[in-house]
């Protein structure tokens, strides 16, 4: 057990460290496939990467609900951390969850466990942080769809499984799962429009 | 040659600074103090806090000065200031039944525990201009009266008996809804359209409630109470544990008393309609209770043909800072969109003018 | 130098956090309209909140900003919203497309081409296409939720045979993605092709109707058409007098009361670019020159 004391520390700079932040994640989202750097410097508790901690810094509050797998709970530091610097609160329900952080994508739940949102308010889905070992590493696929020009190549080590279901993002469109993958400092985002295949094929 | 206007930068000081100028009026005249408009014109200062949903006199009197009197300009002032405040929390909710009265009517009995206490009302005074206070005279002292213990409110009378439905309850733990805070969407619960209606522009409201009154969603009306006087505030800190008195606030309730028939369920009852303002805001709390009656339609399951009984309609078009400031965009420069609408028209234009002439001669020929 | 009072940018954190959370879920639906909890700004509605919003929430120390309103820098809203920010953020602003990292519009998109590392603003007044259809958003909303959008073909329709031809002219609804149906706010329908796969991002931002909906970079963007009617630009058929464009959308300047006319360039960033390089039209000589008016 740590004390509040002792937790990792937040950003230096909230206001522009959050900025940077957000500006590579939006970078990430608008162009799926491409690798985006995290810039800014804060403390991250155990299991969490230094990507995904700034990115629970710069987009987590007591409005957005988180659930976190085993992996990244595995010490009660990461839910004190996220409460003491963002105040957001850790649910159990995935399906309640604004946002979802995975630290082990082999033995996460299925997407569908999680909010897709709703025809009207496709808007009020979970956003899935998935920590990867390498974003240069593991199985390809290649990527179609809105901010990709041509064609992108993603390469992640992360189970086929889950490349085959967010394929399946597709037939729920404009439901669906948002996903940004994040090993160390480098982030790829996979937004529902997003349409997988075989790299290839 | 054609010389392209620059300078809009300049062009934008001077204008402030001629606002400036204008608002200054006669430098032979005194300058109007706050504390001139606080207390002098204090039910424009009340205006502008109930619409720019922020208790605080001295800001609201700052706000009429800079808008030269315009109070929509001076809620609008208040609104922007107000975005820029920090929360720390929703107070507990006021209790009215503890208010200290100044003024306190009801028009549905002769006489009531605590008496109908008039107080400061323009109520059955004489509209004739007055001569004596143009030329600025003191008024006589008011006769001292008994500082008044609190009085029970009319609905609570009635509601021991039944008589009227219950005030709705809610648990102390659930949120209270803020349409600053979240983005609206219809249905909207009653405490989000109480909000609304509070924020919402007097004029609006009271052309609404009287359209009410005229048919257009009637709801059978008593003014079962006014009451205007101070309340406490408190906040529950919950860090300490315990609630925190923060002051007094004066503040306009009208609760109306309103028919309703019953159901083969329910045993026929009053209905309530709800109206809270800042300050003394006696037109504008009984313009929304007749509002907030006609919005409970959906609930009542009362038929929904009138304007005042459309929520989504009412709710849109409320607030008086977005309705002006989308009315005064017009003034922003369109030329962009008018050339592509001036083009289109040219085209239809001489077509129209084409196939007129084409068809001319067929006539001519079958003449 | 910031304006010490206020947060960078102006907007508090956990505002920017609501503005950021709702962008991203527009970059991620293309065309449909978050909901967010716009903020009461210190300008009015209907002036350019929700853009401003939508630009305090993405700025950084690094960018470059340029704002216009008509096509032109100098529009005196154009300049009252690039002096918010300059004094707010100290951000650095410029008037060319070019230079520029952020671009927030109103009414027009540059005649420039966009690049990778820009992002592009509009301030929006009506996000919903369907609104003057149908006023109600439960019902609008519902459309959206099935794409049924028989409703837009109909009105479309009826245009073409009360006029014989599609009678918007500006704000002409596009289709992002091949599912929603959007309003590009109110641009001339000139400028709807340069949203198609274009290599910017670009964000809308609606204050008034707490609405914020984003295309992102080449992404399809099809403005509705009818096969027998397709879509057309309209542009006047004439050069900007100033730098001699023949393929630019153009202001119709009235020069007397006895209705003689010229037409320039509504992109004056774009047109003086034309000038300095040499291009010369029938009125150019010493354009731009200061003149003050008060």
């Amino acid at each position: 057990m740590v004390t509040v004391a002792e937790l990792p520390a937040g950003f230096a700079d909230k206001v522009l460290s959050a900025q940077s932040t957000f500006r590579s994640v939006m970078d990430a989202m608008a162009r799926p496939g491409s690798v985006q750097r995290i810039c800014a410097v804060a403390g991250a508790p155990g299991p969490m990467m230094r990507g995904t901690a700034a990115i629970a810094l710069t987009l987590f509050d007591h409005d957005t609900p988180v659930w976190l797998d085993a992996a990244v709970s595995s010490t009660p530091d990461v839910a004190k951390w996220l409460k003491f610097h963002t105040s957001a609160p850790v649910v159990t329900d995935p399906s309640t969850s604004s946002f979802a952080v995975i630290g082990d994508t082999q033995h996460m739940p299925p997407l569908d466990r999680f909010a897709l949102g709703s025809s009207e308010y496709p808007d009020r889905s979970t956003t899935l942080i998935l920590q990867v070992d390498s974003l240069s590493a593991g199985p390809a696929c290649e990527l179609t769809g809105p901010g990709i020009n041509g064609t992108a190549v993603l390469q992640a080590t992360c189970p086929g499984s889950l490349f085959e279901q967010l394929a399946a993002n597709a037939t729920h469109f404009p439901r669906g799962i948002d996903v940004v993958l994040v090993h160390d400092d480098a982030i790829v985002a996979i937004p529902r429009t997003t349409r997988l295949a075989a790299y290839g094929a | 040659m054609y010389v392209a206007v620059k300078g809009g930068e300049r062009a934008i000081e001077n204008a402030h600074r001629l606002l400036a100028h204008e608002r200054r009026g006669d430098r032979d005249v005194a300058e109007i103090s706050l504390a001139q408009i606080s207390g002098q014109l204090s039910l424009g200062v009340d205006r502008v806090m109930t619409e720019g949903s922020l208790y605080d006199r001295e800001l609201a009197a700052l706000a009429i000065k800079q808008a030269r009197g315009d109070l929509i300009e001076a809620i609008f002032l208040v609104r922007a200031f107000r975005a820029t405040l920090p929360r720390f929390g929703a107070t507990e909710p006021v209790d009215t039944g503890t208010m200290q009265v100044r003024r306190r009517i009801s028009s549905t009995f002769k006489d009531i525990p605590g008496g109908q206490v008039l107080g400061p009302t323009f109520d059955y005074t004489h509209r004739l201009l007055d001569p004596q206070l143009a030329e600025g005279s003191a008024p006589e002292a008011p006769v001292a009266a008994e500082p008044l213990a609190a009085m029970p409110r009319v609905t609570d009378i009635l509601g021991r008996d039944g008589l009227i439905e219950a005030s709705p309850q809610t648990d102390d733990g659930a949120p209270v809804g803020d349409l600053t805070r979240e983005p609206l969407s219809f249905p909207a619960d009653r405490d989000l359209r109480l909000q609304n209606l509070a924020r919402a522009d007097e004029g609006f409201l009271l052309a609404l409630g009287y359209s009410t009154q005229r048919g257009y969603g009637r709801s059978h009306p008593f003014a079962g109470e006014i009451r205007f006087g101070e309340v406490e505030v408190e906040f529950f800190a919950e860090d300490a544990g315990f609630t925190v008195p923060l002051g007094a606030i004066a503040m306009t309730e009208c609760q109306m008393v309103n028919q309703f028939k019953g159901s083969a369920t329910e045993a026929p009852c009053f209905t309530r309609g709800y109206g809270l303002a800042f300050g003394q805001s006696e037109r504008k709390t009984m313009s929304m209770a007749l509002v907030d009656r006609s919005l409970r339609a959906r609930e009542l399951s009362e038929e929904i043909k009138a304007p005042a009984q459309d929520e989504e309609f009412v709710m849109s078009h409320s607030d008086n800072v977005q309705a002006t400031g989308f009315v005064e965009h017009l003034k922003l420069p369109h030329y962009v969109d008018f050339q592509s609408e001036l083009g289109l028209l040219r085209k239809l234009r001489a077509e129209f003018f084409e196939a007129a002439a084409s068809a001319e001669p067929l006539q001519e020929a079958a003449e | 130098m910031n304006a010490s009072a206020y947060n960078f940018a102006y907007l508090d954190e956990q505002t920017k956090r609501m503005i950021r959370r709702a962008i991203l879920k527009a970059i991620a639906i293309p065309g449909y309209q978050v909901p967010f909890a716009s903020r009461e700004m210190p300008m009015p509605y209907g002036w350019g909140t929700g853009g401003v919003q939508v630009t305090a929430a993405i700025l950084g120390p690094d960018d470059v900003l340029k704002v216009i309103d008509q096509g032109s820098d100098d529009t005196t809203n154009a300049i009252s919203i690039r002096k918010f920010f300059a004094k707010t953020a100290g951000v650095a602003t410029t008037t060319s497309t070019e230079d520029a990292t952020v671009i927030q519009t109103r009414h027009r998109i540059p005649e420039a081409p966009l690049h990778a590392g820009q992002v592009l603003v509009y301030q929006v007044p009506i996000p919903e296409p369907l609104r003057f259809l149908e006023p109600r958003e439960t019902e609008t909303r519902r459309m959206h939720a099935l794409g049924e959008y028989g409703l837009m073909h109909v009105k479309l329709y009826e245009d073409i045979a009360r006029f014989g031809h599609i009678a918007t002219s500006y704000a002409y609804p596009v289709k992002v993605n091949a599912r929603y149906v959007m309003d590009p706010s109110p641009t001339p329908k000139f400028d709807n092709p340069k949203m198609d796969d274009c290599p910017a991002l670009q964000l809308f931002g609606a204050g008034r109707e707490k609405r914020i909906y984003a295309i992102p970079p080449h992404t399809t963007v099809v403005s509705l058409d009818f096969e027998d009617h397709p879509f057309t630009r309209y542009r006047f058929d004439a050069p900007c007098a100033l730098c001699g464009a023949d393929d630019t959308y153009l202001d119709e300047i009235v020069r007397d009361d006895q209705g003689s006319r010229m037409f320039v360039c509504s992109d004056t960033d774009y047109c003086e670019g034309r000038q300095a390089a040499g291009h010369r039209g029938t009125e150019s000589a010493a354009p731009h020159k200061e003149r003050a008016h008060g």
